[in-house]
């Protein structure tokens, strides 16, 4: 198979933090890097910043033109000038999560002991709550007592939560979305596939395959194709592909394809242009491992005890990765410490993915709540 | 120590004004079946109040959070029992008591969670439903009653006296009390139950745990 190029070489703009980053495994890294995004002006009493968290394969680039994919930013229907978050009226900052491969320490970064080389596989295991704490790194360095709102989904939400528990004071507002305060079983199984797909690539090397000049590209693509049937819907996979098939009307039983491979196939090979297989790796198992009620005795309304943080849940009906239940639990845990928490669950066949798509109702939800906020906060 | 109703804001239902007129300025307050958070706003905005609202139907909490509005989707029946004891001040439950499963038991779960309870319900024992079910036979239809027996959310109808007897059995202290029309606007039988509970077309009650 083609080996893409290697995107080491794109420059994203950084900080980076000399002192490093004590993680929850115990490890120390040496050096931490945070590459972001910002988007709109700091106000001058720095009230007005907004962080937005990406989602397991997202990254900095939420509201511009992706720099390797040229792609519109992934939350580009959300956030900007006059969007649900108006990048007029708030500063937007969105930063590449620790074990990332879009410029923040990860994998891909030089190996505290040996720099000569990547971390690779010897990449120590992160957390959601290490991921949050990296971005508490950059909103000190911003300057940013206080953020106005932590917004984010699936992956993105739990960060959301996770900051709402560690920095109860800096987060104004939070709006968690599409996502849960642990990850489930059956969650775990499906990164679980990914994982196994990528490891039994001849091209992973034990995870050494950047010493090969290769990459596990076809493990990689698997992975994602696996992932990507739990971000969608059975009636969104009937209703744009039903069983149709690639160019032919009838089938033939001569290799004919059906359009919903062709589909995935298209998911898998365009996903391993832009992100790096131990990045992978590692940003599945912090999720696999979060888990906000065990971080705090067992009990999830624990983490939450004497919150002044408003709170907007959102689900999707037909989300079947992180159901409506996972969002109603965390709202009920919230209303176990009378926390103001609103909670909503969009109506929509779009499955997962719909906190990415077009999604009117969530968008006019989060819109209203902000601007609720924003009169709470007097901003 | 409550004053009597002020005013009533212009585009408000008007048992909802006579609701606010019951609680304090700067209150905890839980609206539960808040619809599309109207008295919520309301309380924020004339009373300072930290008010918010529980709503089962997703398309009325919806429309309220996208007005700002603190609003969750949740259940009087099965949602109440997760809030701590002594949230709030007041929590309101506005013409809901006759369509929750349990009434006995939500409104144990409203005087657990807060000091006060307001209860508002369309009165069972108005003269024309009386009348309606003497001469015809008939379950009743109003305004208020207007669906058939058989796929009414209206489950636990109870009249005004019923809910006196209820109060009693509970031990809850009635602070206040009230007939009002279907407009909402205050009847003047206060002094008796009984002809509150033949004229009043819905019953508006201000307890507390004795």
């Amino acid at each position: 198979m083609d080996q893409s190029p290697i995107f080491a070489e794109t420059a994203h703009q950084s900080v980076t933090f000399a002192d490093g980053l004590m993680l929850d495994c115990g490890r120390h890294l040496q050096n931490l890097t945070v590459a972001y995004r910002t988007y709109g002006t700091l106000n001058a009493a720095r009230t007005n910043a907004v962080l937005v968290c990406h989602a397991l394969t997202g990254d900095q680039y939420v509201a511009e033109p992706h720099p390797l994919t040229g792609k519109p930013g992934w939350w580009n229907a959300l956030v900007g000038p006059g969007k649900p978050v108006d990048t007029d009226k708030k500063f937007v900052i969105c930063a590449n999560v620790l074990g990332g491969c879009m410029g923040s320490t990860g994998p891909r970064s030089p190996h505290d002991e040996r720099p000569g080389e990547p971390w690779g596989v010897e990449f120590p295991a992160v957390t959601i709550p290490d991921m949050v704490r990296a971005q508490k790194r950059l909103i000190d360095h911003l300057g940013i007592e206080k953020l106005f709102a932590v917004i984010g989904g699936s992956m993105g939400g739990m960060q959301a939560l996770a900051w709402s528990a560690l920095y109860p004071d800096s987060v104004f507002a939070a709006v968690p979305v599409a996502c849960a305060a642990y990850h489930s079983a059956q969650n775990i199984a499906f990164h679980e596939i990914g994982r196994q797909a990528i490891a039994a690539d001849p091209f992973f090397y034990g995870g050494r395959y950047w010493a090969e000049g290769v990459t596990p590209e076809r493990g990689l693509a698997v992975a994602r194709m696996t992932a990507h049937i739990t971000y969608v819907s059975e009636a969104a996979l009937t209703r744009k592909f039903g069983r149709r098939l690639q160019n032919a009307t009838d089938l033939t039983l001569l290799g004919d394809r059906f359009e919903v491979e062709s589909y995935l196939e298209h998911q898998g090979s365009s996903f391993v242009r832009r992100f790096d297989a131990n990045s992978y790796l590692t940003i599945t198992r912090a999720m696999d491992l979060f888990d906000l009620a065990t971080d705090h005795g067992g009990t999830l309304s624990t983490a939450f005890t004497g919150t002044k943080t408003r709170f907007l849940l959102v689900s999707f009906s037909s989300d079947w990765l992180f159901p409506t239940a996972q969002s109603r639990a965390i709202a009920r845990a919230l209303n176990h410490v009378a926390a103001n928490v609103s909670f909503v669950e969009i109506m929509s066949d779009k499955g997962h993915d719909a906190f990415l798509l077009d999604e009117p109702d969530f968008h006019r939800t989060l819109r209203g709540f902000l601007a609720g906020c924003a009169e709470h906060a007097k901003l | 120590m409550h004053a009597p109703v002020q005013f009533i804001a212009k585009n408000m239902r008007v048992d909802l004004g006579l609701i606010a007129g019951m609680i304090r300025e700067k209150s905890r307050v839980l609206d539960i079946g808040c619809g599309d958070g109207m008295l919520i706003d309301f309380l924020y905005r004339t009373k300072q109040c930290d008010a918010r609202g529980l709503e089962i139907d997703m398309a009325e909490v919806t429309r309220a959070v996208t007005h700002g509005l603190p609003v969750m989707q949740g259940d009087a029946d099965s949602d109440l029992a997760n809030y701590p004891d002594s949230a709030f001040d007041y929590v309101v439950l506005s013409r809901t008591l006759q369509a929750v499963e349990k009434p006995q038991e939500v409104l144990r779960q409203m005087l657990r969670i807060s000091t006060y309870a307001i209860v508002s319900f369309p009165n069972f024992g108005h003269w024309s439903l009386r009348l309606q079910l003497l001469l015809g036979g008939k379950m009743p239809m109003t305004k208020a009653w207007n669906r058939m027996w058989y796929e009414t959310p209206n489950i636990h109808p109870c009249t005004i006296l019923d809910f006196f007897n209820l109060c009693d059995r509970e031990g809850y202290k009635i602070e206040q009390w009230m007939a009002a029309d279907e407009e909402g606007a205050r009847a003047p039988w206060r002094k008796s139950p009984a002809l509150a509970n033949l004229f009043g077309e819905q019953g508006l009650f201000l307890l507390r745990k004795a």
